[in-house]
């Protein structure tokens, strides 16, 4: 047990924030800062910088362009991106799909989307969940029916996030109506400008457009748009849902939070003193921190044993539930911390600017991100059925 | 003891919850928080004529009610609807600091509250006041003109509708201190007054409003000159009363949404309410439920007492509120899942309106260290 960093590890983190210094565009880490939407072109511009310094995929292998950091370099860079206010890389693409198409797709998908992720010229998007598969995802409904040279997809997908900015999409598809729930399930490939897939926003409750719903009627997929086998699809979801929670606890999120509600509360007066001086505030803000301590090495701890060739399983689950309770915990301070000033509505922050909002704190619009982020205990598996899969493992009937 | 609603109430209570289930639909109520104006002048004269606002005033100054119980019984309606219209602001607090130290010329002006035809913002909290009632920085300075006002309001509810505002302002002693507070009663088109107008989260409107030598005459005044505090903190206790009501109002909304979608949202094949950690969660919310409930007919029914159990009450009502709202506003927008959190969604609405009640007038931890000084006292 030794919890110091290396040498190597020091002088990496000295590199990450020298580039972060020198590269991070101050529009994006100011809008960062102050909570605002990211526009597409902004997300966009962020992940070329990356690529250009060979940072965007740290979780890939170099044989595919990736960084192939281990899960202390990893840690150390989302900690800097934290403190230096960096927006994140969208996940779609870089750690959703790719991990699957590494492990499971053709030599020829690798060598075609790969790149094109690295690159910048698909925006992905998220086929999984519909009106009546949430929780019970393998309950879906959308088919894909084989016809010569092309799959015939048919049925709704909801939840897409950033669907509005994508040209692609990946889904899961029922290609076997007859077989048990998880086995007649394929993952395809789906160009969104094919004809017969309209895409229609949902308002979220904090006025945002981030979620979409997607509807395919009689769209034609060419079969080489098919990763791995027919009917293996479940495996390959349950594959990408690993990787998605590999980043799940949020670490860097929360810090950054964090820091957030610290210099609110700095600025926030409360009987002539600031906020943060409040004992009880205080000790609010204190409690937090120590559990978000604790979490940080719980995150390392797991994600090096995943390094080490372990699958996360249950651990995944921990970190996905203490993770987004410390992360709402976190939106929530922000809130109180704000005071009144957290009631306007900020709608203009969407656009990227709220500058005709009162704002003496440059809170941001702390309220909405507050409701926004009900979200992470709702989605990529509900905590409820995170918990699930914890009871099932530690009290018998799982593996 | 007797915990049933007098025959009045109870009528009130009863035409309010059906007028509001026709009327103040989701489809209304999106098309409300979606206009300029943030309410609807159609729905605020529809309930006027009701006798929703008369219900908050005494008979003394020409209503019918006016006590704790008749605020909750109001509130509780508009809370359980969604309703957005600024009741609170134009009647419990404007009204209430006129019907407690106006004099018979200014007093007035209740007649056209109650008859819906005035709209009123209390102009008091500043923007680094937070949650103190006694920490007003806006001075006014007594001059041949009459009154100069200078400072800053922050986040006054109905300011853009209001004809007029209702302004507190320092005449004597520290800006901390209770004695030297002084309300003034300013056209909202009077030369200084700047209103910068934005919507708020969980609808309606507010504005920041600046005065830069503001000149009202002497008579603009309600009350004696710097002693305004103990009625300011009265309206406010009033205000905080019909807060928590409406927010229960809103809470049983909420449970009871929640428990229908429980018992039909299937997943696994089976309503999701079959399963025990749900099943659970919804037991706790309606325990929490029913002791929201109980705090707030505490709160009510000290209303009128001597100031130090008012205030005693009113602060416990206030932080249980602010507790059990945020744990019902989140427990039944988790146990719903993805589709609570959508704006169209009638849950969404509610849950603001539960959650944001807590930035007014002294939030859930606020309110519990002023129980703790009201206890030590």
């Amino acid at each position: 047990m030794d919890l110091s960093y290396s040498a190597e590890e020091l002088a990496f983190r000295e590199e990450v924030r020298e580039f972060l210094k020198e590269k991070l565009p101050k529009e994006l880490s100011d809008k960062i800062r102050k909570g605002l939407e990211l526009a597409k072109a902004d997300m966009e511009r962020w992940h070329a910088i990356l690529n250009a310094k060979g940072w965007l995929a740290p979780n890939w292998p170099k044989a595919f362009g990736g960084a192939e950091w281990n899960a202390v370099q990893r840690h150390i860079f989302e900690e800097e991106c934290s403190a230096h206010h960096a927006p994140r890389v969208v996940p779609f693409g870089l750690s959703m799909l790719g991990p699957v198409l590494q492990k499971f797709g053709s030599k020829e998908q690798q060598d075609k989307w790969l790149p094109r992720i690295m690159n910048g010229d698909d925006w992905w998007c998220q086929g999984y969940s519909e009106p009546g598969a949430g929780s019970d995802l393998a309950s879906l409904k959308t088919t894909a029916v084989r016809d010569g040279d092309h799959y015939v997809v048919n049925g709704q997908k909801t939840w897409t996030t950033l669907g509005q900015h994508a040209n692609m999409i990946f889904c899961l598809v029922r290609t076997d109506k007859d077989a048990k729930q998880q086995e007649g399930i394929s993952f395809l490939l789906i160009d969104m400008d094919t004809p017969g897939i309209e895409v229609r926003p949902i308002i979220l409750l904090d006025g945002s457009p981030e979620v979409n719903e997607v509807w395919f009627t009689d769209v034609r997929v060419p079969v080489e748009n098919l990763v791995g086998e027919e009917n293996k699809g479940w495996t390959y979801a349950k594959y990408l849902l690993t990787h998605e929670r590999t980043n799940i606890a949020g670490v860097g999120f929360s810090q950054a939070g964090l820091s957030a509600v610290k210099r609110i509360a700095r600025a926030e007066m409360s009987g002539g003193k600031p906020l943060l001086f409040n004992p009880h505030f205080a000790a609010r803000v204190a409690q937090v921190e120590v559990d978000l301590m604790a979490m940080s090495t719980t995150n390392l701890r797991i994600i090096s044993k995943a390094a080490a060739g372990t699958a996360p399983g249950v651990e995944s689950s921990m970190l996905k539930v203490k993770g987004t309770i410390i992360r709402q915990e976190i939106n929530d301070l922000a809130r109180r911390a704000a005071g009144a000033y957290a009631m306007p509505f900020a709608s203009e922050a969407l656009e990227g600017s709220n500058d005709s909002l009162p704002d003496p704190h440059e809170a941001g619009p702390v309220a909405a991100q507050y409701f926004n982020n009900r979200k992470l205990s709702i989605f990529g598996g509900s905590n409820e059925i995170q918990r699930g899969i914890i009871a099932k493992v530690v009290l018998g009937g799982g593996k | 003891m007797n915990f049933d609603l007098t025959e009045e109430r109870q009528m009130l209570q009863d035409s309010l919850r059906r007028f509001l289930r026709d009327r103040y639909t989701t489809t209304v109520r999106n098309s409300i928080l979606g206009s300029d104006s943030g309410m609807s002048s159609e729905i605020w004269s529809e309930l006027a004529e009701l006798g929703v606002i008369g219900a908050l005033f005494s008979e003394d100054d020409g209503g019918f009610g006016g006590k704790g119980f008749d605020l909750a019984v109001v509130f509780e309606e508009l809370g359980r609807a969604g309703v957005v219209e600024p009741f609170l602001d134009t009647a419990v607090l404007g009204g209430g600091l006129i019907a407690a130290l106006g004099t018979s010329d200014q007093k007035a002006l209740i007649e056209d509250i109650i008859a819906g035809g005035l709209q009123l913002a209390f102009a008091h909290g500043e923007p680094t006041s937070r949650y103190d009632l006694n920490r007003v920085g806006t001075t006014a300075v007594v001059s041949g003109a009459g009154v100069t006002l200078n400072g800053r309001k922050a986040v006054v509810v109905n300011a853009e509708a209001a004809d007029s505002l209702i302004v507190s302002a320092r005449e004597s002693g520290v800006v901390d201190e209770e004695a030297g507070i002084s309300l003034f009663v300013v056209p909202a088109d009077a030369a200084g007054v700047t209103v910068q107008g934005y919507p708020l989260l969980a609808g309606g409107r507010a504005a920041e409003v600046i005065l830069e030598d503001v000149v009202v005459p002497d008579s603009a005044r309600l009350g004696d000159a710097g002693k305004a505090f103990g009625a300011i903190e009265a309206a406010v206790a009033a205000a905080n009363v019909a807060l928590c009501a409406e927010t229960l109002g809103a809470m049983e909304t909420a449970t009871a949404l929640t428990r229908d979608y429980l018992m039909t949202r299937k997943q696994f094949g089976r309503p999701i309410g079959t399963f025990q950690a749900l099943a659970h969660r919804m037991s706790d919310l309606l325990i929490e439920l029913e002791q929201a409930r109980s705090a707030v007919i505490n709160a009510a029914g000290h209303l009128e007492s001597d100031r130090r159990q008012r205030e005693h009450h009113v602060s416990a009502a206030k932080n249980l509120m602010g507790r059990t709202g945020r744990l019902v506003a989140e427990d039944s927008i988790q146990m719903h899942g993805g589709i609570a959190m959508t704006q169209e969604y009638e849950l969404a609405h509610i849950a603001k309106r539960i959650i944001m009640s807590d930035h007014r007038f002294g939030d859930t931890d606020h309110h519990l260290e002023r129980f703790i000084a009201l206890s030590a006292a």
